[in-house]
């Protein structure tokens, strides 16, 4: 059942040692949290799951990161072709500056999808996906920059999903925006839920509380706490976790 | 099915990927290598006619009495006048448009304008100062004459070097200044401009390696090729090294390109002086950051 | 009593209200000065224009502006001289266009190198190389041009004359490459790496990133780049004046002596002209016809670079 294995992963940003053995395993198509105060690590566990990290050079990594039963960080793993199973959604908004449709159709065409059919197709799907269709239905030629935050937002989530991974990792997706933008944001992360393994990094307790599954708690680069998420809010197992979630820190 | 295509076509992605690695590479080097042809070739031609004698002879009809000793003063005198001039007008101009001038179209006509001046062609100075210096002024084919033409040249480029510098400078320091009580030329005087001058005396010295570099404007107003004697004023008839050069190049006999090359040493390692000071300055400046 | 030294107090208190600053401070005074010697740049490019044009004047006086704009003739210095600058023309744009092929590829190549590819120890070794490159005077270029590359030409082909365009076009084109490169990448630098980070995590790999989201979202800064280098290699002087030769001639012949407008003005201003003759004031007519084609392009890279400037939010 669950998609995702890490064990005994180590992470070190130079001397640095920004993750400790952690281990977990993350369920398929189920919502995880992970929270915990700035500087936790929670970005960086993030990134070490599409590997992004391998573009910091000091970055070194030891233990196991499994996706699938395949350890992602065996040297014979094509990591393109990883990432196209693995969507990202960034904590700014980050649409290219080119029209709507150029940016949902990026990911397709870089792999190999040239049909123009197609092509209009995964457009539309993934932007009914991320419910953005409607409101950009008759501008998919302008640019993206002419979208609202919330919009641009939904934009690269239909950017993520148009290559069509298995699993959605979001950092702080909803940091940058206004609370109208993220309910919706929100409201979307529930209707993916059912097609994708989703993984949210937020720093917002009440939206870990009200999206996800499971929550990790992190503190100083540690897995602190790894539960259901209405128990891990309503009856912590650590004192630390509790301290954090009753706001005496952090 | 679907798989094996993916990992096919990926395949060809990477390879492509690796390809055009090589070509960004290799477009890299290419300048690289040209560099070190050149420099091979300028150090295997002239090292062996370098000598003291070629320091302290003037020019000569004959290859191995020729000397570059009058192009090196005349080049000197040049920049006894360039350099100082240039340095004043120069930063005093970016001192005004960094720290006094408003936002207005007149401001910003002088900084278009700066910007349009450091495109203009080196050789259209020659033809101003010809005019203006040489003919109107009647400093005739003078010292005076080449280093004011110069420093016209350099001037858009230490203007924008040393506004880079003052821009540098954080608002927050001003301001620390102002609550003091200090005035905006007290300021200027006492923090922007100390903060600033490694920045500034860095580009400074990096145009000043262009003007010493420079061949055509200075050939436009006149410095004159075959020259024995130094010059003793400003008024005098000079020569400068770049036109040495390019005499000695432009002579048919063999040797007498030789001694163009050793020329071209000597105007290097003049110029790699100069840039090993700028460079000095400028990574002292940075490690007190 | 009390009255008084209260009163007093109040004084002191509000003594920054009597200090009037004299007419004649420093602070008075410095922004005058400046103002005026900063005013120097623009007596400059007024003197330039006005040189230009008053000098050539006479010129045209004599020939007409057909004639010289359309003559496909520039012999000034014969028994029956003909005014066409066109073969001059010629001359520069052969130059140019040599210069091109060797200059926009390869500093838009090393540009993405720079930017994208190289490490950062690597990188660090190799700008301050190319700015060693772009400080080398180009004199220097001349000389290795007629006395490296031209015999590596003539040995491919032996009917190469010794001043001929190919050679000074290429050198001109590597004399240009380290700018190219450096304001390219500094383009491509501005591109934000969140837009690289978002084609990474979607499997893009460096090229792809590099030719679809940061050369598009840089195009005008690099279309600036090339615009401002090739406006730099039509005003280039000493190396054409030392290894292109002094033939004006319209036979678009790369292997020939060829003569462009700068070289034609330092050649002349060297000779025995007679001042104010037709034959000096000749300069001043090619002078503001290389004015204004580099002043055109350099305005046109300007406009490029603000119009179409991305604006990443
Ligand atoms: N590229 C990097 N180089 C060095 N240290 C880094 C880098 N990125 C993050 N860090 C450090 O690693 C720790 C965890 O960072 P991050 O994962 O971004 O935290 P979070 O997302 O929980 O706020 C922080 O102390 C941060 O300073
Ligand atoms: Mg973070």
């Amino acid at each position: 059942m669950s998609i995702v294995q890490i064990k005994d992963l180590d992470l070190y940003y130079g001397d640095f040692h920004a993750l400790r053995n952690v281990s977990m395993n993350i369920n398929e198509k189920s919502i995880t949290a992970f929270i915990g105060p700035s500087g936790c690590g929670k970005s960086t566990l993030l990134r070490t799951l599409n590997r992004m990290n391998d573009m910091i050079d000091s970055v070194k990594i030891s233990g196991a990161v499994s996706i699938n039963d395949t350890n992602i960080y065996n040297p014979t793993v094509n990591v393109e072709l990883l990432r196209k199973e693995i969507g990202m959604v960034f904590q700014q908004p980050n649409p290219f500056p080119k029209s709507i449709f150029e940016n949902v159709a990026y990911g397709p065409k870089i792999h190999g999808i040239r049909n123009k059919k197609q092509l209009d197709e995964i457009v539309e799907t993934s932007l009914r996906g991320a419910a953005l269709w409607d409101e950009v239905k008759d501008d998919l030629k302008k640019s993206a920059y002419g979208l609202s935050g919330g919009q641009q937002q939904r934009l690269c989530i239909a950017r993520a999903l148009a290559i069509n991974p298995k699993i959605l990792l979001m950092d702080e997706p909803t940091s940058a925006l206004d609370p109208i933008s993220t309910l919706k944001i929100e409201e979307l992360i529930q209707e993916l839920k059912g097609d994708y393994t989703i993984i949210i990094v937020t720093h917002n307790m009440q939206q870990a509380a009200r999206v996800s599954d499971q929550t990790a708690f992190f503190l100083n680069g540690e897995v602190i706490e790894f539960s259901d998420t209405s128990k891990l809010f309503s009856n912590p197992n650590e004192k630390k976790t509790e301290d954090y979630i009753t706001g005496r820190f952090g | 099915m679907m798989q094996l295509d993916a990992e096919k076509q990926m395949r060809r992605r990477k390879r492509k990927n690796t390809i055009f690695h090589i070509l960004f590479l290799s477009s890299t080097l290419f300048g690289i290598v040209a560099l070190a042809l050149l420099l091979i070739q300028i150090l295997v031609d002239g090292l062996g006619w370098l000598n003291w004698d070629f320091l302290t002879n003037n020019a000569s009809r004959k290859a191995e009495k020729s000397g570059i000793k009058a192009a090196i003063f005349g080049t000197l005198w040049m920049m006894s006048i360039t350099a100082p001039l240039s340095f004043i007008i120069g930063v005093s101009t970016a001192i005004y448009l960094e720290e006094y001038a408003k936002n207005n179209w007149f401001n910003r006509f002088i900084q278009t304008n700066i910007a349009n001046l450091a495109g203009v062609p080196s050789i259209v100075y020659g033809l101003l100062g010809l005019t203006i210096f040489v003919r109107v002024f009647g400093f005739g084919k003078s010292v005076l004459a080449g280093s004011l033409t110069m420093t016209l040249l350099i001037l858009p480029i230490i203007i924008v070097a040393s506004q880079e510098a003052i821009k540098a400078i954080p608002g927050s320091q001003r301001n620390a200044s102002f609550a003091l009580g200090a005035n905006r030329w007290q300021t200027i005087l006492r923090v922007v401009l100390p903060s600033a001058l490694p920045g500034i005396l860095t580009g400074s010295i990096l145009s000043f390696s262009r003007a010493v570099g420079e061949t055509a404007p200075l050939i436009v107003v006149g410095a004159v090729a075959y020259i024995t004697t130094l010059p003793n004023s400003v008024f005098d008839k000079f020569t400068v090294m770049p036109i040495q050069i390019y005499t000695w190049a432009n002579l048919p006999q063999e040797e007498f390109h030789n001694v163009a090359s050793a020329g071209i040493i000597v105007l290097l390692l003049m110029l790699l002086t100069m840039n090993a000071v700028a460079i000095f300055l400028r990574n002292k400046y940075q490690k007190k950051n | 009593m009390a009255r008084m030294k209260q009163s007093k107090n109040a004084k002191e208190l509000n003594s920054f209200m009597q200090k009037k600053k004299g007419i004649y401070s420093w602070d008075r005074m410095m922004p005058i000065i400046l103002a005026t010697i900063a005013g120097i740049s623009v007596l400059t490019t007024i003197g330039i224009v006005v040189i230009l044009i008053t000098e050539s004047a006479g010129f045209f006086q004599a020939v007409s502006i057909t004639e010289f704009l359309f003559g496909t003739q520039w012999t000034p210095l014969f028994a029956d001289p003909k005014f066409g600058v066109l073969p001059l023309i010629m001359g520069t744009f052969m130059i140019t266009l040599v210069a091109s092929i060797v200059a926009l590829p390869i500093g838009f190549g090393s540009a993405i190198y720079l930017s994208e590819y190289a490490p950062r120890k690597v990188r660090n070794f190799i700008k301050p190389i190319l700015e060693i490159l772009a400080g080398i005077p180009t004199i220097v270029y001349g000389f290795f041009a007629l006395t490296f590359i031209t015999p590596i030409i003539k040995m491919v082909i032996p009917q190469t004359d010794l001043f001929n365009a190919l050679s000074a076009g290429i050198v001109v084109g590597i004399m240009i490459i380290p700018m190219i490169s450096s304001l390219s990448e500094d383009a491509m630098n501005a591109v934000p790496s969140s837009l690289r980070n978002a084609a990474y995590a979607m499997g893009s790999t460096k090229l792809e990133v590099a030719l679809k989201v940061v050369v598009p979202a840089s195009f005008s800064g690099i279309i600036a780049s090339f615009v401002l280098g090739l406006s730099r290699a039509i005003g280039e002087t000493m190396i054409v004046t030392l290894a292109a030769g002094a033939l004006p001639n319209m036979d678009f012949d790369f292997l020939k002596s060829i003569q462009t407008m700068t070289a034609y003005i330092v050649t002349t201003s060297q000779g025995d002209t007679a001042y104010g003759s037709v034959e000096y004031r000749t300069i001043y007519a090619v002078g503001i016809t290389l004015f204004v084609i580099t002043l055109i392009m350099n305005i046109l890279a300007g406009y490029i670079s603000r119009k179409f400037r991305e604006e990443y939010e």
